[in-house]
């Protein structure tokens, strides 16, 4: 079976983000970007999943602005076979929304017929936590959400889902929409040689407008701001006062 | 305007604090339907119907709910769903779970995770793992929001809601539940608790962990965990704390052993007291503590422990 795992280039997880002073957004100009940690994960599954030898292809998707490239260069040293680019913006503080994304996956899923599409559960920047569950919507499969285990059987996959009480186990039936959580596993980094051969996997770039999408934004963002900030408090000298302020503060 | 809820419930549970607070954004805008679809309704309604500014309870009740699987969930409510012009719901694993997915279905932008309700079309989020607020407005027709519910308190229950019976149209599955594990405890739900006690990879080890479990226990507390203690097998996967894992706001939080990441910040930084116990006096989350111990844990907690 073929797997299509979308990644999407974000803010690194390590750069703190910056409010533009205009209040405009996050100041995305000569920063750190990276690929978004949960899409590497669902990459790394995808991967590891062809290797036990159940999946022949795996497709790297990246919506976005023209240096997305870069990303998908990185999806195809750590192991995807080829990638796809659709250049949906170019001002990368144009963040393409979870519907639209959820609109150009299922055109290329129509075109490609992958019978599992791996998606990170949320992007770190807008962190809706959506385009998963739209895609799955859209393309009316079978949905799991937040997986920390998966096994590919013959017609289902069984997944492990993190919920908030605890671990729920559920079979999909093929073709699904996975969305995976951070204790699927830990990503590889991609060995140089790979990196060196990742420049000959092809790299295809398209637009919306060639899979008949047209960018919409439901969502109007009309500002951004600086969340309120808490003050840095007191450096205690002893566990005694520590002990007091905790009792002040219990059922307080 | 025309404002629905939907009810959190698992194999019958009502998730009451959870679905109060969502009935709480929701009725800043006006008073507000419930939709309680489960394998059993019976206490659920009851108690949802007591909740304030609730009108209607609709009832649903098919074994088909019971896991609040998101196919059967919202194939089934869409006509339903879509007779509303707003629908709130927990920002929990239920909502994030099927509100996106109905979204999906009905061509409609979901609104994740609403710190604060604006006006009927203007609501505020956070962004980056808290680290910016962004205000939006829907061009929708239908607006879809999950919300942050550790932003809002629980409405009194004080109500007297309508329960109604509605119709089921059934449905086609395309998963199957398997099983649940689900952990079980005494101690108060991590997410509604007033006092929480946290533990990080300093605390070393699964059977270290019992340190943060007995304060908590003297405090009365839930027990959360960073993500590093989580992955490392000192804790359960629902006990994690941040940007990926529950969001709280007790009165107070008392983070053990933890650094401060900003992905542990963005699940806790709007409790009321912070309190923080590290060794390295550097350690970031001392710039988020209201106070400070700077010392070793296993000395520290099981003193405080005995001295509280
Ligand atoms: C996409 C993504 C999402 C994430 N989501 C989350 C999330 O939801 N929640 C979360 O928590 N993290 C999350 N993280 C991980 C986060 O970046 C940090 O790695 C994690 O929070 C670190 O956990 P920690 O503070 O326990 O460990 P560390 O950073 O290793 O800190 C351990 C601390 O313990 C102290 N310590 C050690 N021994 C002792 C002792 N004997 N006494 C006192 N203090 C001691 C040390 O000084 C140190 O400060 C996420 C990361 C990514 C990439």
């Amino acid at each position: 079976m073929k797997i299509l795992v979308p990644v999407k280039r974000v803010l690194d997880y390590n750069v703190k983000a910056r409010v533009k002073a205009d209040g405009s957004g996050i100041d995305l100009a000569n920063v750190k970007m990276s690929m978004n940690p949960f899409d590497e994960i669902a990459l790394e599954e995808a991967i590891r999943i062809k290797e036990k030898g159940n999946a022949e292809e795996i497709i790297a998707v990246s919506i976005g602005v023209q240096q997305n490239q870069e990303t998908l260069r990185t999806a195809l040293a750590m192991g995807a076979d080829r990638a796809i680019l659709v250049v949906a913006t170019d001002d990368v503080h144009n963040d393409i929304e979870p519907l639209t994304v959820a609109n150009i996956l299922a055109a290329i899923a129509l075109k490609e017929g992958p019978s599992l599409i791996l998606c990170g559960k949320q992007a770190i920047d807008n962190d809706f936590n959506a385009t998963a569950q739209m895609l799955s919507a859209k393309l009316k499969w079978s949905q799991a959400t937040f997986a920390s285990e998966i096994d590919v059987k013959d017609e289902i996959i069984r997944v492990t889902r993190e919920v908030d009480g605890g671990l729920q186990t559920i079979d999909a039936k093929i073709p699904a929409v996975v969305s995976v959580d951070l204790r699927l596993n830990e990503p590889r980094y991609a060995s140089l040689p790979n990196i060196m051969k990742a420049k000959r996997k092809p790299l295809e770039e398209i637009s919306p407008a060639d899979l008949g999408v047209e960018i919409t934004q439901r969502l109007k963002v009309i500002k951004t701001k600086e969340p309120d900030s808490r003050e840095a408090g007191l450096i205690l000298e002893n566990i005694d006062q520590l002990v007091e302020k905790i009792q002040e503060n219990v059922g307080g | 305007m025309k404002i629905l809820v939907l009810a959190e419930i698992n194999n019958g549970e009502l998730a009451e604090d959870q679905t109060s607070k969502t009935v709480s954004a929701a009725a800043t805008l006006g008073k507000v339907d419930v939709l309680c679809a489960s394998n059993q309704c019976s206490d659920a309604s009851t108690s949802i119907a007591k909740m304030e500014n609730v009108e209607n309870v609709l009832v649903l009740e098919d074994e088909l709910f019971a896991q609040s699987l998101a196919e059967s969930y919202s194939e089934t409510l869409i006509d339903t769903i879509n007779s509303y012009s707003h629908v709130f719901a927990p920002s929990s694993s239920f909502g994030k779970n099927v509100l996106p997915r109905i979204g999906g279905m009905l061509d409609v932008m979901v609104i994740s995770d609403v710190s604060k309700v604006i006006s009927e079309d203007t609501f505020e989020r956070p962004v980056y793992a808290g680290n910016a607020i962004q205000t939006v407005q829907s061009l929708d027709k239908l607006k879809l929001i999950s919300v942050r519910t550790s932003n809002y308190s629980a409405v009194p229950s004080t109500g007297s809601a309508n329960i109604k019976k509605i119709g089921c149209k059934g449905n086609n599955p395309l998963t199957t539940f398997i099983e649940n594990k689900m952990q079980t405890s005494d101690r108060p739900e991590l997410t509604s608790a007033k006092v929480v006690v946290s533990g990080g990879r300093g605390v070393g080890s699964k059977e270290n962990f019992e340190i943060i479990e007995g304060l908590a226990d003297k405090l009365g507390a839930a027990v959360g965990a960073s993500r590093a203690a989580v992955d490392s097998g000192f804790a359960p996967n629902d006990w994690q704390v941040g940007q990926t894992g529950k969001v709280v706001a007790p009165d107070l939080y008392v983070a053990v052993g933890i650094s401060g990441a900003i992905q542990h910040l963005a699940g806790m930084k709007d409790s009321k007291v912070i309190v923080a116990i590290n060794k390295d006096e550097e350690a970031p989350i001392f710039q988020v503590a209201d106070f400070g111990l700077v010392d070793d844990l296993f000395k520290a907690v099981p003193e405080i422990e005995k001295k509280i």
